[in-house]
């Protein structure tokens, strides 16, 4: 069965990641649906632990086999990324689909240069010399604007400066014309101002490369600027997703609507509190029955501590897991209208 | 590059100045009387003063030091007080000896040492780390000399394939790379192996565990490399400190091979010392101790040097 152009480049299906290696397994993924067509960006959003770094690795299937097990169904660009063999998907990381990390210091390796680095991804997935590959690694910086890119080829990680090492990467990742690009927090580790220029960059590389985008970021105004839906996870769950403005303006889920409160950005009058989500996160080694939300939710009735609430269709392309969106409507609409 | 490499030679300076001055004052310390093997019991307090004047025992510490460096640095390390040659010529040949015998064992257990620990590190946990770990422990733990002894048994003396003791044919002096004499070196520099081969294990061991437990190593994953590619990459990673190890195991068994050497009656620095200090050849001694240090400053110097040029990160920062 050959792709079609109009099948989303990534399909994710009831995807479960468990990890076995403690002393409990933790379920770190409980059933994500994930989809994304050419020339779309989708941001993962959530708190730590709540599942998107993993969901994300999950795509590359970076995690140690031996520690967890993966259930479900992820296609990536055609292939069943879960079937892949050794070499198979060896072939298909970085080919297919490559990632961009949250600190290329770390993620680079820090005794090679990074022209050395990008070269080598080019010659292991493409027929081609190394003089070439090195023309073609130029050719990536100057894409990605690295100043003087040629003198930054031969330097190592330790002497760039954070966003130079970001970019650096980002040319890694697109050094085999990859369709799918994750990314996972690009731009945490970075300051203010090298983030703006790493999020428009990312979004100008991928409308002119078609390229379809999966990042994970904990900063909402990042996931504005740059996706064009976004996917809130809570507790290895998607609990709302939809169109970014629409999530942004109209969220219906309660914790969509806590993390949109909590943000220190614009949502607040001077003087007044800054809300705050009480309580954390439930332990993935024992999740509740009901809904993982509903003991820090203040729309919580008792329905939703008896079983998990199913995703509910609000508007095409706009769904949330939850059984009070209308309790939650109601109060979003209050915040819009006293702003 | 070049003013770098000069700087760190010149560092070094300092360092050689201290080593000779404690290795001087180290051995004027130690009680005994050097001219007691040179003069016999009855001799006359005259030949005795005689004696302390031509080797100018007679001079304060620092005139003594002071003149013992200058003719160091001209390549005299003085007079044998037990055998009447010069200590450099003495110095040099036995140096030469325990220099081969300690780079054929560091080579040893930098490759057994390297293979044992990259296994282990990089099937952390299973039967082949727990093996190969236990083989390092025994090689740390082992006395040496013991060892020494052991294998004179077994393959000197049971089964003869080996020769127990001596460094060949041609004595101390007439040393040729062939099979004749190589084989006098065999039994030796297993022996000396051992503790470096444990040391270098675990720490690779450790070294290769910490990697594969880094970001960059998912890193690599990512973009479609194989074990194979990615253990590359861990061996780049590993190879500065593992190198640095195995140059101090080098300088360790330099001056640590008394034992070894006496049990196989190998004619090196370890022998030399051993003969020096019993007969309290003061000369002989001091300049034994002072060639054996430079080597062991050297020695870093230059893994020093070399680690720089495998890690960007040591010498620019």
């Amino acid at each position: 069965m050959s792709p079609t152009p109009d099948d989303p480049l990534v399909l994710v299906r009831d995807l479960r990641v468990t990890f076995t290696g403690g002393r409990a397994p933790v379920q770190a993924v409980s059933g994500v649906d994930l989809t994304v067509h050419r020339g779309e960006a989708v941001a993962l959003i959530g708190e730590s632990g709540s599942g998107k770094s993993v969901t994300l690795r999950a795509l590359l299937r970076l995690h140690s086999p031996k520690r967890t097990v993966m259930e479900g169904t992820i296609r990536v660009v055609g292939q069943d990324v879960l079937a892949l063999g050794g070499r198979a998907l060896a072939d298909y990381r970085g080919k297919v689909a490559s990632m961009i990390f949250q600190e290329p210091l770390l993620a680079l390796d820090p005794v090679y240069t990074v022209g050395k680095q990008i070269v080598e991804s080019i010659l292991r997935h493409e027929n081609v010399s190394a003089t070439d590959a090195r023309k073609r690694a130029l050719q990536l910086f100057e894409r990605v604007r690295i100043p003087s890119p040629e003198r930054r080829l031969d330097a190592y990680p330790h002497e760039m400066s954070g966003g130079m090492r970001q970019r650096a990467m980002i040319a890694l990742a697109l050094a085999c014309n990859p369709q799918v690009l994750l990314a996972d927090e690009p731009t945490t580790a970075l300051d203010a101002t090298v983030q703006i220029q790493i999020l428009l960059l990312l979004r100008e590389l991928q409308r002119e490369l078609g390229l379809a985008i999966v990042f994970v970021t904990h900063d909402i105004g990042a996931a504005i600027e740059v996706a064009d839906r976004i996917a809130v996870m809570y507790a290895g769950r998607i609990v709302e997703e939809g169109p970014a403005r629409t999530l942004i303006r109209a969220p219906r889920h309660p914790y969509t609507l806590a993390l949109l409160q909590s943000r220190a950005h614009g949502a607040l009058a001077k003087g007044s509190r800054l809300q705050t989500i009480g309580g954390s996160p439930p332990d993935l080694a024992h999740l509740p029955q009901g809904c993982a939300f509903a003991e820090r939710c203040r729309f919580a009735a008792d329905a939703c501590l008896a079983t998990q609430p199913p995703a509910l269709e609000l508007a095409p392309g706009h769904q949330a897991r939850c059984l009070r969106t209308e309790a939650t409507a109601a109060a979003a609409n209050a915040v819009t209208a006293m702003a | 590059m070049f003013a770098s490499l000069a700087r760190r030679i010149v560092y070094t300076l300092p360092i050689m100045a201290g080593v000779a001055l404690v290795c001087f004052l180290l051995v004027h310390l130690a009680p005994g009387d050097p001219l007691v093997s040179v003069l016999p019991p009855d001799a006359s307090e005259d030949l005795r003063q005689q004696l302390i004047k031509l080797y100018g025992f007679d001079r304060s510490l620092p005139e003594q030091f002071l003149s013992w460096v200058w003719r160091a640095l001209h390549g005299d390390l003085g007079t044998s007080i037990a055998s009447g040659r010069p200590v450099a010529a003495e110095v040099y040949k036995a140096v030469g000896n325990t220099l081969m015998l300690a780079a054929v064992a560091t080579l040893i257990g930098f490759f057994f040492g390297s293979l044992f620990g990259f296994v282990a590190g990089y099937f952390s946990g299973s039967w082949v780390d727990r093996v190969a770990s236990l083989l390092s422990i025994v090689g740390v733990s082992v006395p040496h000399y013991w060892l020494g002894m052991v294998l004179v048994i077994i393959f000197a003396a049971q089964l003869n394939w080996l020769p127990a003791t001596g460094a060949g044919p041609g004595g101390s002096t007439d040393w040729h790379w062939n099979w004749e004499h190589v084989q006098y070196l065999i039994l030796p520099a297993v022996a000396k192996s051992v503790v470096p081969m444990g040391i270098i294990a675990r720490t690779v061991r450790a070294l290769v565990a910490e990697m594969l437990a880094q970001e960059f190593v998912v890193g690599l994953r990512a973009k479609g490399l194989t074990d194979y590619g990615v253990f590359r990459h861990i061996v780049k990673n590993v190879a500065p400190t593992a190198l640095a190890v195995m140059g101090l195991q080098l300088g360790y068994l330099l001056g640590g091979s008394i034992l070894i050497e006496t049990v196989f009656a190998f004619p090196g620095t370890g022998f030399l010392l051993n003969s020096a200090i019993f007969q309290r050849d003061l000369p002989l001694l001091q300049g034994t101790i002072l060639v054996l240090a430079m080597f062991f400053v050297l020695l870093n110097l230059v893994v020093d040097l070399v680690q720089g040029t495998l890690d960007p990160r040591i010498s620019r920062a």
